[in-house]
């Protein structure tokens, strides 16, 4: 077993330092992972294929029983038509909440007037794929779906962080 | 060993692709940290180690279609309020996949569920120490839009003994079909109508061995469901059926048990309305018939309750969800008076009520076979009046202006210690009152402070109980807060303790370190429906946590 061990490691700190090595050449970086999931209105997502028409895109893990979540999503709606305006982001609420309470995303979203996209991730599947600890936890796509960005947090004050990355994004 | 394919594999795959699309690892790390302390007056033991580590790291490669993946875990002692299952370091999975438009492959351990989980679940909750990952074959194959088949073979984990995974004896095998009308050969897709389907089939497969009884080699489990939704409309249902299954959890009986499970709702901007309700009778399916808590189940059977989050409300008495049997409702009503009138105010006022309750089956023990151990007859949503839980709950939210808000919550507990025990110091129903407010300044930019006051009372168990936090956030960096949980009410002067605890974290990029000292009160604790009892603790925890 510790064998195991030392080769695989061996096997993951070459696969990094060589990723760091061809950095240079390589112009595309981190991107979403390939997982199927559902939207909140029932219609089939494959998490790789969210586009915005080269715009930066925000992809938030929030589930209805995270305080700091809600908050998070409830403060950046009051700013998001400015948002959009200025920089043409989208954001993406994926709900991480399992069988006992997905029923509750719709109504939530809803009644909170939330106009974003809604993903359910049932299982965890894209939770995991990403890497996501705890919720909340958001990360920055640039224009080309490269992850430049990410923040496992949400107290008042951190959305204005989060608008200074997509600016510096939409400038470029 | 198998493994060593992989390592070139790997590397290969990074020298030919490196150039245009590069490979792409991702994963995370947690490590939990305790130094515990004796502290004979909260009944706190310092385990003979004096400090324990709980810690795992994974990590996904993956290239194109391809992907791979390991965790390495390590517990020296795990920590106390964990399941005794973990000890030791070494590989806890590992996996390796391929999937494209079609088909989807995963070889080693995966997580998956069928319809709601009800039937099927295999998933983790790393901080409750719940992990029952399938260890085998899962394919999903798509083979026309709208259609989706899976199908799961393995053998479910049941603990990681000294640095190796140990897997079930039982063998796991379901396959699981959906049809989406909306883009199935197109047949709803321009209507405003939205229908989906599925069924399912689940079958365990185990030589277990029991002095009196002929234990059945395969019990079957096999459901439908269907979803449906209509503009701002919605209604799903789910039934699920278990052949003969017995086991320590329903005392050795040949019945045969179901599941079913309804919701509707209505939602538009400012209202959300939704209706549940669940029909559980000898629904506890696991790989070993012996097993117990939260050891190999198959399935998941959620609560049909809220998620409390306010530490009076959801560490007291907190309802778990009965897999021998059940039938619950829960409604909830989600409102948002709009903004610029009288009631909400300038920014809107959130309401949100809700409503739980849950009942024992009624057993018909007329119709009992005890020559087939058939031990009762029951039907779906057949209740007696045998009341389990009930809980209704209010919650207002207001932004008064842009420097404050302000939350105020109400809940109505109605616990029965005899079916869910989590105290020993009275039995029976207990009822208690719960008011909490909860308030955040903001200052500046940068610092805010969140207040919350929390009052339980009771006259029964130990009496009245207050919780008040405080917490300093400066974004996006830093956090300091104290928290105080204080037992004023108990009827004995010398049991009305504090427990004191103070913490303060530091953020940087997708890292949090947190550091918390003081004390922890015995108690359950709950992450979505699935309880665990922890002990009381008094010490030091760090907690590192990071995504890369």
């Amino acid at each position: 077993m510790k064998k195991l061990v030392a080769v695989l490691s061996i096997a993951i700190v070459s696969l990094i330092a060589f990723q760091s090595v061809t950095k240079d050449e390589v112009k595309e970086g981190k991107k979403l992972p390939t997982i199927h999931l559902k939207d909140m209105d029932g219609n089939s997502i494959v998490t790789s294929e969210i586009k915005n028409d080269g715009n930066p895109i925000v992809i938030s893990f929030w589930a209805t029983w995270c305080k700091p979540c809600k908050l998070e999503l409830n403060t950046i709606a009051e700013e998001y038509d400015d948002w959009i305006e200025e920089t043409g982001v989208k954001l993406v609420a994926v709900s991480v909440d399992d069988a006992r309470t997905t029923k509750m995303v719709q109504p939530v979203a809803n009644a909170s007037g939330w106009d974003y996209d809604v993903w359910l991730d049932v299982n965890g599947d894209f939770k995991r794929a990403m890497g996501v600890n705890f919720v909340p936890h958001t990360f920055l796509l640039d224009g080309n779906g490269n992850i430049v960005w990410s923040h496992n947090n949400f107290v008042p004050g951190d959305e204005e962080e989060l608008y200074e990355e997509i600016l510096k994004l939409s400038k470029k | 060993m198998k493994f060593k394919f992989l390592v070139p594999l790997l590397l290969s795959g990074a020298y030919s692709f490196g150039q245009n699309f590069g490979p792409n690892i991702t994963g995370n790390s947690e490590t939990n940290f305790q130094y515990l302390n004796t502290d004979t007056l909260i009944g706190a033991i310092q385990p003979s180690e004096k400090s324990t580590l709980n810690s795992y790291t994974n990590v996904n490669y993956t290239l194109k279609g391809f992907r791979a993946g390991v965790r390495i875990e390590s517990y020296l002692p795990h920590t106390l309020g964990y399941p005794n299952r973990f000890s030791g370091t070494g590989l806890g999975s590992r996996y390796v996949g391929y999937t494209n438009k079609m088909i989807d492959v995963t070889v080693g351990n995966f997580y998956e569920q069928f319809g709601s989980g009800m039937i099927f679940r295999s998933y983790e909750a790393r901080s409750l120490g719940v992990d029952n990952a399938l260890d085998g074959l899962k394919v999903r194959f798509n083979p026309v839009p709208g259609a989706e088949i899976k199908a799961v073979y393995g053998r479910s984990r049941f603990s990681f003994d000294n640095g190796n995974v140990i897997n079930s004896d039982g063998i796991i095998r379901g396959i699981d079909g959906t049809i989406d009308f909306s883009s199935f050969y197109n047949l709803l897709a321009d209507s405003k109508f939205k229908l989906s389907i599925g069924g399912s089939f689940v079958s365990k497969n185990q030589k277990a061995f029991h002095a009196l009884y002929n234990m059945p080699e395969n019990v079957g489990s096999y459901g439908g469901r269907f979803d449906a939704k209509y503009k701002r409309f919605y209604i799903s249902g789910e039934h699920v059926i278990k052949e003969q299954d017995p086991s320590n959890d329903n005392g050795y009986i040949f019945n045969y048990g179901h599941g079913t499970y309804v919701s509707a709702g209505y939602s538009q901007k400012g209202l959300g309305i939704v209706l549940s309700a669940k029909s559980i009778d000898n629904m506890s399916f696991r790989s070993d018939p012996n097993a117990l808590l939260t050891d190999l189940n198959i399935n998941f059977l959620p609560a049909l309750t809220k998620a409390h989050t306010y530490n009076l409300a959801a560490t007291l008495y907190p309802y778990a969800t009965q897999p021998q049997g059940e039938i619950a409702f829960q409604g909830d009503i989600f409102y948002k008076i709009k903004k610029k009138t009288p009631l909400g105010g300038k920014y809107g006022t959130t309401i949100n009520v809700n409503f739980a309750i849950a009942f024992a089956p009624n057993r018909n023990l007329g119709q009992v076979d005890s020559l087939q151990r058939v031990m009762y007859q029951t039907g779906v949503f057949d209740m007696s009046d045998s009341l389990f839980h009930r809980d209704f709950n209010i919650e207002i939210k207001k932004k008064i202006n842009k420097k404050m808000k302000i939350g105020v919550k109400y809940f109505n507990f109605m616990f029965n210690n005899d079916i869910n025990i989590v105290t020993k110091e009275a039995h029976g129903y207990i009822e208690s009152h719960i008011g909490v407010v909860d308030f955040t300044y903001k200052f500046n930019r940068k610092h805010s402070l969140r207040a919350e006051v929390q009052g339980l009372f009771t006259k029964q168990d130990r009496g009245n109980w207050s919780t008040v936090q405080l917490e300093y956030n400066v974004s996006p960096s830093w956090f300091v807060s104290i928290l105080d949980q204080y037992n004023y009410g108990h009827s004995d002067p010398n049991r009305r303790i504090h427990y004191l605890t103070a913490s303060a974290g530091y953020l940087f990029g997708s890292s949090r370190f947190i550091v918390t000292y003081g004390k922890q009160r015995e108690g359950i604790f709950c992450v979505g429906g699935i309880c665990r009892p922890v002990p009381a603790t008094n010490g030091l925890t760090l907690t590192f946590t990071s995504s890369f």
